[in-house]
């Protein structure tokens, strides 16, 4: 069953606020296809209720976040969305340790290089 | 890290000491960042403000952890010159327990003997308990839901609280939308019947046969139809309050049932033969003057009389202009976050159009104006186009100009004849916004700040059909 993943951007990182992220990726993890296609969609105002709208009509299972409202986590548990939030890192860091199966609440996936 | 944490200062003591410790010992979130704002060190304020250790926030960007509107809106840091001042900014920020805390962040540079910049230290102050008190102290001037700070209205909030304590009948006179409810309620709430129930009856409302069975209740067969025993309104109101509102509106011939009752506390249900004894304390109210009533013979003298133990009135806004700009802003507040939008207030033109309006419907029409302008308006201030057209058509108050005394009431009060009522000036604003989007609903919904249910069960409530 392929599995829908958002992640809200602030550049290459997750967003640090659900609330406030314009930007927000969208992917599709398929356990028969390796690659997942990703897909950017800009959202034409910030606001965290639009990107719940956007959630529930997109019918997205997983959300991967940073600082997000217990109000918001607690309506997309409630809709039976997984939120992984308090995220930090490069999107691709975050997906790619999600994938593995590893990625946890709380993750800082941030070297002093990055 | 290390640089700076090891940093002594050693002109102070004797002997260097720990900069960590010493940080930890302010009671302020304390940050200090490099020049890539990239976070050094942290003390315990702030670990405990955001929830992020010195261990997980070390070398982590800076907007990652402390989560700020500021950050993400434009960080101060990021224009800050060798020779920049400290910045202050308000704003909030989200922890790890998933909690919005308003902040107020304390930006300066850091700089080395030299005068070079090395980094930036911020301080993040907790606002949440300087909130509280402000929304403390916006209750300053209320009694329950009544705002006010006119003396007028001041008078009032310090006898309520007395006549509260008493069981004695109370009127309450006052125009239209000037809070008559809201004292009634105030006066049952602030008693010792607070517990008990608070019954209101609308006695314009109903037809005197039917008010006469809802009031004091029937007996099963008393009349056709009255297949059971009804308790009536005295009665669920035992050992509460019973709120008459239009009391000038009630019959002649209940007026006389109604002082048997405050005469001998007795309920005498239609068709029943024995009476019930009711604890019930009568709080009246009207906007009708009832002295001119009882000279034309259509309220009872001795009614008046006994309702009129305590008698409370309720001055019209026109009569406490001061009260304007607080009402306004109190009910911007409560708007602001029933429909969670971020309007910081009302521009100058604004203010002085709606501080020179009459408000003929008192408070509850200064409220509706409120509520249309916060829905209307999507900019940071509320301006005159976001108001009602018959407003800002209207000429300012004169103070020669003299509205109909309270009792006459607003019947005799008329607004222009174009676009006179709340309804009419909604059903033109969805019009105008639907030609403006070419009639598509959901744009036309986004226009007006409503959802697309919202703009539906108006257009059907206007008769708009597509």
């Amino acid at each position: 069953m392929p599995e829908k993943i958002l992640i809200p951007l602030y550049g290459n990182d997750v967003a640090p606020r659900f609330d406030l992220s314009t930007e927000v990726l969208l992917t599709v993890r398929d356990k028969n296809v390796s690659d997942g296609e990703e897909k950017i969609v800009v959202l034409s105002q910030a606001s965290a209720e639009k990107l719940c709208h956007l959630i529930l009509t997109e019918e997205v299972d997983v959300v991967i976040c940073s600082g997000i409202e217990e109000e918001y986590y607690q309506y997309l548990t409630w809709k039976k969305v997984q939120v992984i939030d308090s995220v930090i890192g490069s999107w691709e860091s975050v997906l790619k340790r999600f994938y593995e199966g590893t990625l946890q609440a709380g993750d800082i996936l941030f070297d002093e290089k990055d | 890290m290390d640089t700076l944490q090891q940093s002594r200062i050693k002109p102070l003591f004797d002997f260097p000491i720990n900069l960590r410790s010493l940080i930890d010992e302010i009671p302020l979130g304390i940050i200090i960042l490099d020049m890539d704002r990239r976070i050094m060190l942290l003390n315990r304020s702030f670990e405990s403000l955001t929830g992020f250790s010195q261990n997980e926030a070390a070398g982590v960007p800076c907007y990652h952890i402390l989560r700020s509107k500021m950050c993400i809106k434009g960080c101060p840091a990021l224009n800050m010159k060798q020779e920049s001042k400290p910045v202050c900014m308000e704003s909030d920020l989200i922890n790890r327990d998933r909690n919005l805390i308003p902040v107020r962040v304390n930006l300066a540079l850091l700089k080395d003997p030299d005068h070079k910049a090395v980094g930036f230290l911020e301080t993040v102050e907790d606002m949440r308990p300087i909130k509280e008190l402000d929304a403390q102290k916006s209750h300053a001037y209320s009694f329950a839901h009544l705002i006010g700070r006119s003396p007028q209205m001041e008078k009032i909030f310090q006898i309520l609280p007395v006549f509260a304590q008493s069981d004695s009948s109370v009127l309450i006179t006052g125009e239209t939308g000037t809070g008559k409810d809201l004292a009634a309620e105030a006066i049952h709430q602030a008693s010792n019947r607070a517990k008990r129930p608070f019954v209101k009856v609308n006695c314009g409302a109903l037809p005197e046969t039917l008010l006469e069975s809802e009031l004091f209740g029937h007996r099963k067969g008393a009349f056709t139809g009255a297949v059971e025993n009804k308790p009536g309104r005295f009665r669920l109101a035992h050992n509460g309050t019973l709120y008459l509102t239009e009391i000038g509106d009630l019959p002649l011939s209940l007026q006389v049932k109604l002082l048997t009752f405050l005469d001998d506390q007795m309920v005498y249900p239609l068709g029943g033969t024995t009476g019930f004894q009711a604890n019930v304390r009568v709080i009246a109210a009207t906007h009708r003057n009832l002295e001119q009533m009882v000279q034309t013979g259509r309220f009872r003298e001795d009614l008046l009389f006994r309702l009129n133990v305590v008698r409370i009135h309720l001055p019209p806004l026109r009569e406490r202009r001061g009260d304007v700009r607080l009402l306004l802003d109190y009910f911007l507040n409560s708007l602001n976050s029933r429909f969670r939008k971020n309007i910081k207030g009302f521009s100058n033109k604004t203010l002085d159009i709606l501080k020179g309006y009459p408000y003929p419907g008192n408070v509850r029409e200064l409220r509706n104006i409120s509520e249309y302008a916060v829905n209307v308006c999507q900019e940071e201030k509320i301006q005159p186009h976001h108001l009602p057209a018959y407003i800002v058509e209207m000429k300012p108050m004169i103070e020669a100009q003299v509205l109909p005394p309270i009792q006459t009431g607003l019947n005799e009060y008329t607004l222009p004849e174009t676009e006179q009522t709340w309804g009419a000036m909604e059903r033109k604003l969805i019009m105008d916004a639907l030609v403006k989007t070419g009639g598509r609903r959901s744009k036309t919904a986004e226009l007006l700040g409503w959802g697309r249910s919202t703009l539906w069960r108006k257009m059907k409530q206007y008769g708009i059909n597509q």
